[in-house]
């Protein structure tokens, strides 16, 4: 790849020719007149704004009223490209469940030499507490998203994992529901998947994995810090389409064996909790003595049986970006077969060697904080000043152990709406892997795109939007 | 249903109700301030329209002196006055936003426009916009939010919980605005008949836009026990006390009997109807108009309160 701006892969094109999936958004594109194309896009944020969808993706913080560009193009893939995909992604989801069940019972992988204890064991993310208790079927991450870039036909790179509660699943609808909306045209043209049931599998999934003490119907709820909480909006569209309580902490309560919520007939005992908070807030008792915030009691009732958390506490200690550098060696390790999906190859600074690598190498390295997020304090070496990269040789040298380097990576683009009319943009891709008595995928995603020319950063406090994806029917 | 979401319904009918209320006293004061008053000048209402709004002190010390264009401000768009129409729209609009899930598209669509359009009234010059728009506005938000609830929201408990919210909120305003006119309806010898307190009646009706549906109802002279009657008893009176609890009542009644189970709730709305339903205006007037109005509002702030802890404080019985 060498130094310099390697060439992208335009998804859109192969050769001169365009691609199968992308077939007549060619011409749609370059046929819409300059007023219609006005005129959407401000339907378009018309729309979102109205249905309240205002709010921002992966806990990018900021203003809980503004909104995300949403970009008309749409991001298309091929039934043979996403069923190679889905495999991947499955694969992946299930072996980050063998390590948790592993690594909070017997620790065979450590056991094995394959993956560092310490690394594991004095990870911020590991949660003492839970240490021997199954939770039920085994699943401690319900919803895996991963984080994939493309760099050529057929080369997919996961970027990271994320196994707490992944969020955006929002836009992947509403996106797709407001194209349709608009544009019902192309898809009577294109065959495109829907989408549509993913909250019934999210459902389903929570309800195959009621716990050990249910009886019935399980009662499931999303528990939400609440509506000051940047990502309201999702928790509580995703309640109405699975038609479940939207509960914040207050609302339940512990007594006796079960955790039950309070409601205008008095209380009602809740099975399945898909809570939108962090472990730290789960329960004063357990985890945070401080902490007025929580349900004080639940981890009680979740060690013996009587409640599912989605996610189990202690889930994030399989998305840490140290851990990522094991996942490929997880699938080999508990599924004996060969990763589909690739790592991005990944230089740890906290080890002596790949530090030197990374300082001989700052111009052309991503360098990334190891618990960052957001796109926020990264370093992207073709696209940084003298004095940028200077800045971080500083910091890469007073505290190592914090950085992970990766390659910059030719992401693939797509042609998006800008200014001075359709241009290729950078995308990446997070589908949301579910994972109950099943593992499902509904053919979608949401692909963000850095709307900068040139920008490598999708996140959308960096100026990133957003894109529906479509995967074709076969 | 959750209790905090019955309870944020319960809120949202409250606070479009007041927002309603504040409107309406808005126009009666505006509308007299451009009649001529006998001495002079023209004829202020103001400080009838404060108080009636429970707003006066608050008024006072922000800006003293009861000046138009500031009562205007005061109880159209103060963030710090909570009966002002922007406050409890904004308030309507997040508890609408807590329980989304318990509203129809519709429903949340009303509330969530009426905040976007308040937001774009307050990047407005205050020059551009007329008093009158900003009632007739305010009336068609509330209309809208009122008509989508009956038009859209399942009858479920939480239909229920948001008339309950709009029925109690609608009596205690209806015997608020009389008690601070309840002066006017005293039967006191040397203005009968006189222009004046034909003139102030008239104003108590209008303040509960009833003077037409007045007219229609009892037609000939306005007097006080006509008035009273209309406001306080006549069933056919859309905002009398009569009215309000009697459907605060009709709601109460169908919780209990989805919930298959009566409280202290339905029994003191019952006692209450009985007693509007036996009283006649003559008992009123001996009783004393103003001890009635207040003893009614502190009936109706203990039926609140029992509401509220039997139903909405999600108390583990």
């Amino acid at each position: 790849m060498g130094e310099g701006i390697p060439a992208f892969f335009n998804e859109m094109y192969q050769g001169g020719d365009v691609r199968a999936p992308y077939r007549g958004l060619d011409r749609w594109a370059v046929e819409m007149p300059q007023e219609l194309r006005t005129l959407k896009q401000s339907e378009a944020e018309a729309l979102f704004r109205r249905i309240g969808i205002t709010f921002a993706v992966y806990g990018d913080g900021g203003d809980p009223d503004r909104l995300i560009p949403f970009d008309m193009f749409p991001r298309a893939f091929s039934a043979d490209e996403w069923r190679r995909l889905e495999q991947g992604i499955k694969q992946r989801a299930k072996a980050l469940n063998a390590f948790l069940n592993d690594v909070y019972s017997r620790g065979e992988i450590i056991k094995a030499g394959r993956v560092p204890g310490r690394l594991v064991y004095c990870n911020e993310a590991f949660e003492r507490a839970v240490m021997n208790i199954r939770p039920a079927r085994g699943v401690y991450s319900h919803i895996v998203g991963i984080d994939l870039v493309r760099t050529g036909p057929e080369e997919f790179f996961v970027l990271e994992d994320n196994c707490r509660t992944p969020s955006g699943v929002s836009y992947m609808l509403e996106n797709r529901e407001i194209m349709m909306r608009m544009f019902p045209q192309l898809f009577q043209a294109k065959r495109v998947a829907p989408v549509e049931n993913y909250p019934a599998l999210l459902r389903r999934t929570f309800e195959s994995v009621a716990p050990r003490k249910c009886e019935g119907d399980p009662c499931v709820v999303i528990l939400t810090p609440g509506h000051f909480n940047s990502a309201y909006y999702e928790h509580s569209f995703l309640a109405d389409m699975m038609g479940v309580e939207l509960v914040e902490a207050a609302d339940l309560f512990v007594e006796g064996d079960f955790v039950w919520m309070r409601t205008t007939q008095g209380p009602r005992k809740v099975d399945v909790i898909y809570r939108r908070i962090d472990d730290a807030f789960l329960d004063p008792l357990c985890f945070r003595p401080d902490s007025m915030l929580g349900i004080p009691g639940l981890m009680n009732v979740y060690r013996s049986g009587g409640v599912t958390l989605a996610s189990a506490p202690g889930a994030g200690v399989a998305d840490d970006k140290a851990i990522y550098t094991f996942v490929p060696d997880m699938v080999r390790f508990y599924l004996g077969e060969e990763p589909i999906l690739n790592n991005v190859p990944t230089w740890q600074c906290a080890k002596p060697d790949d530090l030197r690598y990374v300082l001989d190498h700052l111009g052309e390295l991503v360098v990334k904080e190891v618990h960052g997020s957001g796109g926020y304090g990264m370093l992207v070496g073709p696209r940084s000043t003298k004095e940028q990269i200077e800045t971080f040789r500083h910091k890469l040298s007073e505290t190592p152990g914090n950085y992970i380097a990766q390659p910059t990576l030719a992401l693939s683009t797509v042609p998006t709406f800008v200014e001075e009319g359709i241009a290729p943009r950078h995308v990446d891709l997070r589908p949301y892997c579910l994972v109950g008595e099943r593992i499902e995928l509904v053919p979608g995603a949401l692909t963000r795109v850095a709307l900068t020319e040139g920008s490598l950063v999708v996140n959308s406090s960096q100026g990133g939007g957003v894109k529906d994806t479509w995967v074709m029917a076969e | 249903m959750l209790s905090r979401t019955a309870s944020n319904l319960f809120w949202i009918a409250r606070n479009i109700e007041r927002a309603e209320t504040t409107a309406r006293l808005l126009e009666v004061g505006a509308r007299n301030a451009l009649i001529p008053s006998a001495g002079g000048g023209f004829r202020s209402e103001w400080d009838s329209v404060l108080r009636a709004s429970g707003t006066a002190t608050a008024f006072a010390e922000k800006y003293g002196d009861p000046v138009q264009r500031n009562i205007e401000s005061f109880l159209f768009f103060d963030s710090e006055n909570a009966s002002s129409v922007a406050s409890c729209i904004e308030r309507a609009r997040e508890n609408g936003r807590i329980v989304r899930t318990a509203l129809t598209g519709q429903v949340w669509d009303a509330l969530n426009s009426a905040f976007q359009d308040l937001q774009a009234l307050r990047r407005t010059e205050r020059s551009k916009l007329s008093v009158s728009d900003l009632i007739d506005w305010t009336r068609r938000q509330c209309a809208l939010v009122k008509g989508t609830v009956d038009d859209t929201q399942l009858r479920n408990d939480g239909w229920d919980f948001l008339h309950i919210g709009f029925t109690l909120e609608r009596a205690d305003a209806t015997a608020r605005l009389l008690d601070v006119k309840y002066y006017v309806l005293l039967p006191q010898v040397e203005f009968v008949g006189s222009g004046l307190d034909n003139y102030q009646w008239r104003t108590v009706l209008r303040a509960m836009s009833a003077h037409r549906a007045f007219n229609w109802a009892y037609g000939g002279e306005v007097t006080p026990p006509k008035i009273a009657d209309f406001l306080i008893l006549n069933p056919k009176s859309p905002r009398s006390l009569t009215t309000s609890i009697d459907e605060a009542g009709w709601h109460l009644d169908r919780l209990a009997r989805a919930y298959g189970r009566g409280t202290e709730a339905q029994t003191k709305v019952r006692a209450m109807i009985a007693e509007l339903a036996e009283a006649r205006v003559e008992d009123i007037f001996d009783e004393g108009l103003h001890e009635f109005l207040t003893r009614f509002i502190d009936e109706v702030a203990d039926l609140s309160a029992v509401i509220h802890r039997i139903y909405l404080s999600g108390e583990t019985r």
